[in-house]
């Protein structure tokens, strides 16, 4: 047949297959020797913390040579591993429900926080000049304001010329943590949404069109003329995207600054949330950023192997410590101290050996890293 | 590349079934396996482990559809004894409360398709015409060469030069020509309504067109090659044009590869995922304006998976695959009866 320069590339392709399946084996040779060695540790789940823990496995494993080994997969796929006991931790961006620990017999602790942020597309408006309230940021996701001179919009702005473009929404189109932050707090600051829309991972959105991942929807709210999204902070920055102000409980319009996260983590009384149950939408405090959130690890309670369990526990301990610097460099947040402290509380009163039920954590040796 | 070589033989396939004048060499009478005059013990044997061994690759392919099908039906049952047949009639699709159904995705699914099928068929039948008929003899080989590189390209490619690149040039010069021209038409003019965002399901058609041309036209191309010279030359010989040639002789003798390759495009239409994830704007919605934002089964799927936590979402997704797995196999099997019908009909006439 004619096909004869195919016939070559053809060949060319097994041979490509051929190596890479080879390449494929080796690896899950390898890594299956990895696992059962001790220096390497194993976690799954959100997408979100993943820059982050790759950059402190990287320096972790030169200071200790313990290697982690991430698979970003999404927090649901995290939550089902970890549940099955196929990986050492899970990590999930929506913590789960005390409910919903003690039937998979898991416990969480949040690591780092981040906060999401809405942005918008709109000629002449630059980062931080728009000023929305709650009300009026729900009522746009959900269609009711249809064009950006809306008179409800224009009243908090008065000093802006806000044109006479169409509203376009841009939501996620994956089942995402940052759309469950986001809509947490949409639910929490408008009963309309919350009877309307909900609170999930993934909703049924009123209006407007979806992008996947925070990089879909930032290309996508920079594509329109007049749309509006939501996206990581880290991705605002990156992208120079013009963010919106924020009318907090407090009463201030704020911005979504490494402070305003924090100023909403110091607001909640962690200690009272039992399993870490906490979202910190809403929360009170002068400079509060009203959509923050952390992202959380999940263990098992009952740990077979006591020494991987501490090999984990070891590596957030350290995360926790000697982190902050990479993780404000990639545009999260880290846990206040008095949070800290509680989390490793709670390694000591929850997790336990499966066979002799003594504690795992504190580790023996901690004082010879 | 390894995909276009493939189209290629499923293409011959069609064609072999198709046509008495394809298959040059006669089956000598009673060649049945057996009766293979036997040679030394050792070749017999090495033949019979060849025809067991190729007899199991065969077994294979069966033996994973029959697999998948039953995955996928097993997987899909939760929903499907949940929602009934109100699945494929629903188009809410809500996480929050559990509700599923399949018609937006389907719907555009099938839009999608049939738009870039009505863009890319005549496309793709044009560039193979001029490649065996038109063209001088040295640009055939670099149009044939671009042609196969196309098909070679990943789809994510495609679908990120619809994003970054086609669809600012849509939004800012293609649409508000088409609204402007084609929105007051009647019945037309609903499908061109909307604001011009350069994302939605107009986009997602015609990058789908764009990205099934190659595929077709290089099928095309193989079938129209194989119509004998000599046919090819008395038709011409008797005075007819180009078109005439083309319409009367290489048509009706290609016909049936013809339908082969659209259908293979076709099902690469359906199928495709992370280019129109790119450009369809990915809502769970149906608007008849081809502008506005909607979504294909396998965009939903490859959005969804990875964080669909309850049982039932999971199951809905899995329900969705199913509904694409049937469909494909509804239009394999119209292209089949299609086929078919055809046959019968020159049958009828000779």
């Amino acid at each position: 047949m004619t096909a004869r320069p195919d016939r070559i590339v053809f060949r060319r392709t097994r041979l490509l297959v051929s190596i890479v399946s080879l390449v494929g084996l080796s690896a899950v040779l390898t890594g299956g020797d990895a696992l059962a060695k001790e220096g390497t540790i194993s976690g799954a789940g959100a997408t979100f913390p993943y820059p982050l823990y790759s950059k402190w496995a990287d320096t972790y494993a030169k200071d200790t040579q313990v290697k982690l080994n991430y698979q970003a997969i999404g927090s649901g796929g995290g939550i089902k591993q970890i549940t099955e006991g196929t990986v050492d931790f899970g990590a999930s961006d929506a913590p789960l429900k005390p409910e919903e620990l003690d039937k998979a017999d898991l416990m969480q602790f949040p690591v780092v926080m981040g906060a999401v942020v809405p942005v918008i597309n709109l000629v002449g408006i630059k980062a931080g000049e728009l000023k929305m309230t709650p009300d009026v940021l729900a009522e746009i996701l959900m269609g009711k304001l249809k064009k950006w001179n809306d008179p409800k919009i224009v009243e908090m702005n008065k000093s802006l010329k806000l044109p006479d473009v169409a509203i376009t929404v841009v939501h996620r189109s994956d089942g995402s943590g940052t759309t469950w932050i986001f809509t947490n707090y949409l639910s929490k600051v408008s009963p309309d949404w919350q009877k309307s829309v909900g609170a999930d991972k993934s909703v049924a959105w009123p209006v407007g069109v979806g992008g996947k991942g925070n990089q879909g929807v930032a290309s996508y709210v920079q594509r329109i003329n007049g749309s509006i999204g939501y996206v990581e902070s880290a991705y605002a920055v990156q992208n120079k995207m013009a963010h919106v102000k924020l009318k907090n409980q407090a009463g201030t319009f704020a911005d979504p600054t490494e402070e305003g996260v924090q100023a909403a983590a110091k607001g909640a009384d962690w200690s009272k949330a039992r399993g870490f149950y906490m979202v910190l939408t809403d929360q009170p405090g002068a400079a509060a950023w009203p959509i923050s959130g952390a992202t959380f690890v999940l263990l098992q309670r009952k740990q077979k192997d006591p020494e991987v369990a501490r090999a984990v526990l070891k590596f957030f301990d350290w995360g926790y410590r000697k982190g902050d610097a990479a993780a404000k460099e990639l545009g999260f947040v880290p846990m206040p101290s008095s949070v800290v402290e509680l989390v490793e509380k709670s390694w000591e009163k929850d997790l336990k050996d499966a066979a002799t039920g003594a504690k795992v954590w504190p580790a023996e040796n901690q004082a010879s890293k | 590349m390894a995909a276009s070589q493939q189209a290629a033989q499923e293409a011959a396939i069609l064609r072999d079934e198709g046509e008495g004048p394809t298959s040059t060499v006669p089956p000598p009478p009673g060649s049945e396996g057996g009766a293979v005059p036997k040679g030394t013990g050792d070749s017999s044997l090495g033949d019979r482990a060849f025809r067991g061994l190729t007899q199991l690759f065969a077994a294979l392919v069966l033996a994973s559809v029959i697999g998948m099908l039953f995955v996928l039906v097993t997987g899909a049952w939760p929903a499907l004894r949940t929602f009934g047949f109100k699945f494929l009639g629903s188009k809410e699709w809500n996480p929050v409360t559990n509700q599923f159904g399949a018609l937006a995705p389907l719907y555009g699914t099938v839009v999608t398709s049939v738009i870039a099928l009505l863009v890319g068929v005549p496309v793709s039948f044009g560039i193979a015409l001029v490649i065996t008929e038109l063209a001088p003899r040295w640009l055939k080989r670099p149009i044939g060469v671009a042609i196969e590189l196309l098909a070679a390209i990943p789809s994510i490619i495609y679908g990120m030069w619809g994003l970054f690149v086609f669809a600012p040039v849509f939004s800012a010069h293609l649409q508000p020509w088409l609204t402007e021209h084609l929105g007051p038409l009647p019945l037309i003019g609903r499908l061109f309504e909307g604001p011009p965002m350069g994302i939605g399901m107009l986009t997602a058609g015609l990058i789908l067109a764009i990205m099934i041309i190659p595929f077709m036209a290089a099928v095309m191309r193989d079938v129209f090659e194989t119509v004998p010279a000599a046919l090819r030359e008395s038709a011409y010989a008797l005075g007819a044009t180009t078109w005439e040639v083309v319409w009367k002789v290489v048509l009706p003798y290609t016909r049936v590869g013809v339908i082969g390759g659209v259908m293979l495009g076709l099902g690469r239409a359906l199928g495709e995922t992370m280019a129109v994830t790119f450009v369809i704007g990915n809502a769970h919605d149906i608007n008849l304006s081809l502008f506005m934002p909607g979504n294909t089964i396998s965009s939903t799927l490859a959005n969804e998976f990875t964080e669909a936590v309850t049982p039932l979402y999971t199951s809905s997704l899995l329900a969705l695959a199913l509904v694409l797995f049937v469909l494909t196999l509804v239009v394999l099997i119209i292209a089949r009866l299609m086929l078919m019908r055809l046959r019968a009909r020159e049958g009828e006439r000779t």
